[in-house]
């Protein structure tokens, strides 16, 4: 065999092939059992975990809410969010810098989809690696913070180019920390002129007031 | 650095499609990574040398074409490739346009015997 001449052979496959069909697989499942589910991206810091905190807070009274919390280590997140009152889960994933969609599916068993209305899925802190993992989320959402430099979307484009919504989070800092809100969205729409930019403040009362209609807008219309 | 697993992946569909194909060993591996696939190509060729350690991939290189970004543009009503992969703007009616069409593959083309 090794003898023979030099040849091709066709492949012709994406590299997260298998992923993207468990995604796939995740997204029938979501969508059957009615549940509307949101993947969270954001730098290490931005404020996911505040931000699902005050979010499950405030939806619990009228949805059922769930969140699975990746993480590399620790379980402070999940210990955070289960204050909230929702369902949460954590993921640690070790040495991985993203979650993938067989982690998403593992970390659902024995959670009965269809009593849920919502499923929070915080990706692990990072604006590189999580981008290409599909999870089967219904729609990504990706986090900047006020005190993050107001480059950030140029300098992580894929992160930002595939966001279905940028949250502009920790706006209660906005002044203190001289954040530049135009330029930041401005840079925001420089790699997507589609997704809304929603400004948030999870500290405050009402600050996530756009935010919530947002979602519950979104989740009606998935319900149809 | 998720290049590795990334690599990893590469490693375990070439061995598949090498065994399949009786090739015992491979001198090239061709991919076609998107401007925003995430994926740093240096850091893959890196991550690449460590996955294929001990198996038919062990010496092959890495070819990537890197593919641009193209966008649909709704006023030209046609794609349209990106100059530049930070400004989603049309180069022809310089209309933003953020309709991904091209740019986030993570392929896995071919391979090659020596």
């Amino acid at each position: 065999m090794s003898y023979e001449a030099k040849r091709l052979i066709e492949i012709r496959q994406g590299v997260l092939s298998k992923n993207d069909q468990l995604a796939a697989e995740l997204r029938s499942r979501f969508h059957a059992a009615g549940v509307f589910v949101v993947n969270l991206l954001s730098s290490p810091g931005a404020g996911k975990t505040s931000l699902l905190e005050a979010t499950m807070r405030a939806l619990l009274a009228e949805y059922r809410v769930a969140a699975l919390v990746g993480d590399l280590a620790t379980d402070n997140d999940a210990r955070r969010l289960a204050r909230s009152g929702g369902l949460v889960r954590q993921i640690q994933t070790g040495d991985m810098c993203h979650l993938e969609a067989d982690i998403v599916a593992r970390h659902l068993e024995g959670w009965d989809l269809n009593e849920l209305d919502l499923l929070f899925i915080e990706n692990v802190g990072n604006l590189v690696c999580p981008s290409g993992y599909d999870l089967g989320e219904a729609t990504r959402v990706v986090l900047l913070s006020t005190t993050e430099g107001e480059d950030k979307p140029l300098k992580y484009p894929s992160t930002f180019a595939t966001a279905d919504a940028v949250l502009l989070t920790k706006m209660d800092l906005a002044e203190p920390v001289g954040f530049d809100r135009a330029m930041a969205e401005e840079n925001i729409r420089a790699v997507n002129p589609l997704a809304p930019i929603i400004a948030t403040s999870a500290r405050h009362e009402g600050g996530l007031d756009e935010w919530l209609v947002w979602l519950r807008e979104r989740f009606k219309a998935q319900r149809g | 650095m998720h290049e590795l697993s990334i690599a990893y992946n590469i490693v375990k569909i070439a061995s598949a499609a090498a065994a399949e194909a009786g090739a015992d060993e491979i001198s090239a591996v061709h991919l076609r990574i998107g401007a925003l696939a995430g994926v740093v190509a240096d850091a893959l060729r890196f991550s690449f040398a460590i996955a294929a350690e001990g198996t038919p991939l062990a010496n092959a290189e890495l070819m990537i074409e890197e593919v641009p970004v193209t966008v649909f543009c709704p006023t030209c009503n046609t794609e349209v490739t990106l100059p530049n992969p930070r400004l989603f703007r049309c180069p022809q009616c310089n209309q933003p346009s953020g309709q991904i069409v091209h740019g986030r593959e993570l392929e896995l083309v071919a391979l090659e015997t020596p």
